[in-house]
């Protein structure tokens, strides 16, 4: 059943990034995502970027939908269903978050528990420009330590985050790599972490309509994103295909990733 | 050890539960998935003429565990697309129902046709979603639609054709009789019952189309009496379709005179290990009551009830 929830607080993250909070109470783990109605409008899987009662997501402008959600006040009333998928196992000791955009939304709640458990946090963060930068003072603020790469050289490195995260990886030993960003970057990392033989977990999105494992909206080869995952291990990833190839439309249709 | 095989139509299956048309059905993947978990064969999503998004969400409201509201709004890839999708499941040797829906007779003919070289071993006609309009029950709700629809599919085909029917009517039994007369192999039933779910603190319908229709546990009896009915009215076999979650509700729909039953909303319960999980019951369940093949359980309730008159 879905619950309808006032939106307490909009935070302007980035120019482009915008975070709803609501009290939704039930338990969440970070990595898990609910499916946010609109009322009169689209309901749509989004991923928990605070796991708290105090609930959140986040969303970067991609399309109407996205504008139109971020446009949502503070006091307006949303649909509430979920927390649906699995979670980062967050019980490490040594972990390399590499982020690319808005994937720093899922990542930060995931980074933010195993730093309560005393894990060392190390992670890279990408934009496309400094302004961009998601989370960066959060992940600082929980005690992370936070290397940046933008596309134009605003702030850190000149250039894709996977070169950031490629060195950490080559430098220090990790006992897993969390990533969430465009396919082709995940897929970089995956690459990266291999000689190292460190493991690499991705949170994959795809067009959802059910959530429950029943219409198929979200097939990934054998895997279905709602109920399999979001959260991947690389080895269930990389022996499918159409993983960073295609995804596809509400009609199923097959679309380049 | 008790004998699970299905024989109808002309069609055998290792046992008697098909992946509903609806589930899952998007991908050859998922198809092939099915049928590796155990299902005996797959009804495909329901394939119309061009690619169609459905309806925006919300498309589906949980009510626990006795089943869901939905109106997806027949989204499918389009019948160009959809054939390489059946290629894959086909590969894997899985036996495969195409589902097609279209807005007439000559439509629905036109899509079978296309489908028939993928390999499908029958076309199921959806003339039974709820809530599409100018498709589906709106075609299906009326008898002589449903004998031309099949008639002018039969014609197209050498494959059999089986016709989903929909118990949003006064008598389903008519429904099965048109099919029947339209040249059917098969009938399923039923397909799910129109409802409406509304938000109070909204004051608004929960699914983006408003009705919907509804599946799941709560629908059971609801379809055990059509198939009832539907079987004791004509020669032709019966699937029977709704809210199948035991081996028990499978053996009450055979018993009822399904000569399969076809498997939705328990998937999202379960997950698709319910097939496998189903399969095992059964043969267990038969062994108990010392039933040799699910095909001696098919219609034995009505001799027993034509019996104690």
């Amino acid at each position: 059943m879905r619950s309808v929830c006032r939106v307490v607080e909009r935070v302007q993250e980035t120019p482009s990034t915008v975070t709803l909070r609501f009290e939704y109470p039930s338990v969440a783990r970070p990595g898990q995502f609910v499916m946010l109605w609109i009322p009169g409008d689209d309901e749509l899987p989004m991923s928990l970027s605070y796991v708290g009662p105090r609930k959140g997501v986040t969303i970067k402008v991609m399309g109407d939908t996205s504008r139109r959600i971020q446009k949502i006040p503070a006091g307006a009333e949303v649909g509430i269903r979920g927390p649906y998928g699995n979670a980062f196992d967050t019980d490490l000791d040594r972990v390399l978050v590499v982020a690319g955009g808005s994937g720093a939304a899922v990542l930060a709640p995931a980074a933010a528990a195993a730093r309560e458990r005393g894990a060392e946090v190390r992670v890279a963060l990408g934009a496309t420009t400094a302004l961009e930068l998601l989370f960066d003072r959060r992940f600082q603020e929980m005690g992370a330590t936070v290397q940046r790469a933008t596309d134009d050289g605003t702030i850190g490195e000149k250039g894709f985050v996977t070169g950031v995260a490629g060195r950490l990886l080559a430098e220090e030993p990790f006992d897993a790599v969390w990533t969430c960003g465009p396919e082709v970057m995940m897929q970089k990392v995956i690459r990266a972490a291999a000689p190292v033989g460190v493991p690499v977990f991705c949170s994959v999105e795809r067009h959802m309509k059910c959530a429950l494992g029943l219409c198929d909206a979200c097939a990934l080869g054998p895997l279905h994103v709602c109920v399999d995952g979001p959260v991947f291990p690389a080895t269930a990833l990389s022996p499918i295909p159409e993983f960073g190839a295609f995804k596809r439309e509400p009609s199923g249709r097959r679309v380049p990733a | 050890m008790a004998d699970l095989r299905a024989r109808f139509a002309g069609i055998e299956l290792r046992n008697p539960f098909l992946l509903a048309s609806g589930i899952w059905g998007e991908s050859g993947e998922s198809l092939k998935g099915a049928y590796e978990a155990g299902a005996g064969g797959v009804v495909t999503k329901s394939i119309g003429s061009a690619p169609r998004p459905g309806y925006p969400n919300p498309t589906i409201e949980t009510y626990e565990r006795f089943g869901f509201l939905n109106a997806m709004g027949l989204p499918n890839p389009g019948i160009e697309e959809y054939p390489r999708e059946i290629a894959v499941a086909r590969a894997a040797g899985v036996p495969v129902i195409g589902s097609v829906f279209g807005a007439d007779a000559d439509e629905f003919a036109k899509l079978a046709e296309r489908m028939v070289p993928t390999g499908i071993c029958a076309v199921e006609l959806n003339l039974s979603c709820p809530h599409a309009e100018g498709f589906g029950s709106e075609i299906g709700q009326d008898p002589a639609e449903v004998e031309a629809v099949t008639k002018a599919v039969v014609r197209a085909v050498r494959i059999p054709v089986i016709a989903k029917l929909t118990p949003n009517t006064a008598d389903i039994v008519e429904l099965a009789r048109a099919a029947e007369r339209g040249g059917a192999a098969a009938v399923s039933a039923i397909n799910t019952v129109r409802a409406l779910a509304i938000d109070v603190r909204l004051r608004r319908p929960t699914l983006s189309h408003g009705l919907g229709g509804l599946s799941g546990s709560a629908i059971k009896p609801i379809g055990l009496a059509c198939v009832w009915q539907i079987s004791e009215s004509v020669k032709i076999p019966v699937i029977g379709v709704g809210g199948i979650q035991t081996a028990e509700d499978a053996l009450e729909y055979l018993m009822a005179g399904a000569s399969a039953v076809e498997i939705g909303t328990a998937v999202a319960f379960e997950g698709i290990g319910v097939f496998g999980r189903l399969v095992a019951d059964l043969s267990r369940l038969l062994d108990e009551l010392g039933i040799p093949a699910a095909a001696d359980a098919v219609g034995a309730a009505h001799h027993v009830a034509a019996r104690s008159g």
